[in-house]
């Protein structure tokens, strides 16, 4: 038995660095949980892109669930994401809301004009104050928030087809059975 | 030679005071006092975007943001433990260098002690073991305790 111990140890050792890697191969290591899941979305009062005299508000916002994504025209990963936002965002259920994080207002535009706009409501984050409130610190990140303005779930880094399937739409499919 | 003169002095004046606007860093203390309390929090806080550097250290552009808001908080009289739970709200326990003792965090403060232990109870076995075993041939006497 003394003479398998070290054998035995050398597998515990295997088996807790297989694990580590099977763990950070299926986990994103840069991603923190967010402590707002559950919790109310912080309030905010935002310009609109396009008519920045018009503030979109979270209170503009209650009364039907939205998909708030944090983007921006420096942001690589938004181009990757962006297709695929913009070809599932019609059968989603969900309103889509376009956040532009730390933008300069003429780039958004030039980078939307070029990637297409799928968002239906779109505001501006130029100081990145608002998204501290969020938890935001990098984009793209997402947030699923449901009609009465609590955060259901959040997702930091580009969009996959993957996570979309596995994690947005039964987050989505989660909201409406609580509603009805 | 009057006129640019006087164009120069305007110019400089209106850009000194455009200055603490633009210029964000360094930050306008108050004294040097909470300069160093800045520079002692900021110190112990990490950035989320680079697990590896604080927000002191980190040129990420949200390590700037939070300094600021660090900064803009100390302002308002907010103390060390606010400004920490104010960004732990925001970003949890990921940001805090010095983690709480919570049931999260138990394998993280009491896992070398769980390691020590698991050593101590091998070694304890083996020395109990050679000792019953009944080494004394090797040349030391065994006085009759399990040491």
């Amino acid at each position: 038995m003394s003479r398998l111990l070290p054998f035995v140890a050398f597998l515990a050792l295997c088996g807790l660095f297989g694990f580590g890697i099977w763990w950070n191969s299926h986990h994103d290591q840069t991603a923190i949980p967010s402590p707002l899941i559950d919790k109310p979305a912080p309030a905010f009062a935002l310009p609109e892109l396009d008519a920045p005299e018009r503030t979109v508000t979270k209170a503009s916002l209650l009364g039907k669930p939205y998909l708030l994504n944090v983007f921006a025209s420096w942001c690589i990963e938004c181009g990757v994401e962006h297709p695929l936002l913009q070809a599932e965002a019609p059968t989603l259920g969900v309103t889509l809301v376009g956040y532009n994080y730390k933008d300069q207002p003429a780039d958004a535009k030039a980078w939307l004009a070029r990637h297409g706009n799928p968002y239906e409501v779109l505001m501006a984050d130029l100081s990145g104050k608002t998204a501290i409130d969020f938890g935001v610190y990098a984009a793209p990140e997402s947030f699923l928030i449901d009609a009465q303005g609590v955060i259901r779930y959040k997702h930091i880094g580009p969009f996959t087809p993957e996570v979309i399937e596995k994690e947005l739409k039964p987050a989505i499919a989660a909201l409406s059975e609580k509603s009805s | 030679m009057k006129p640019l003169l006087l164009v120069f002095a305007l110019l400089l004046a209106a850009f000194s005071a455009a200055l603490p606007a633009q210029a964000i860093e360094p930050l306008p203390f108050k004294d040097h006092a909470q300069e160093l309390r800045f520079q002692q929090l900021t110190a112990e806080l990490r950035c989320p975007m680079c697990q590896n550097e604080t927000l002191a250290d980190s040129n990420a552009p949200i390590a700037r943001d939070l300094r600021h808001q660090v900064f803009d908080l100390m302002q308002q009289g907010k103390s060390d433990a606010q400004i920490k739970q104010y960004l732990v709200d925001r970003y949890s326990d990921y940001v805090l260098y010095d983690p709480p003792v919570n049931p999260a965090t138990w394998l993280l403060w009491f896992g070398p002690l769980l390691i020590l232990a698991a050593g101590t109870v091998v070694v304890v076995l083996t020395i109990r073991k050679r000792s019953r075993a009944g080494t004394p041939t090797t040349g030391t006497i065994d006085h009759g305790d399990d040491w």
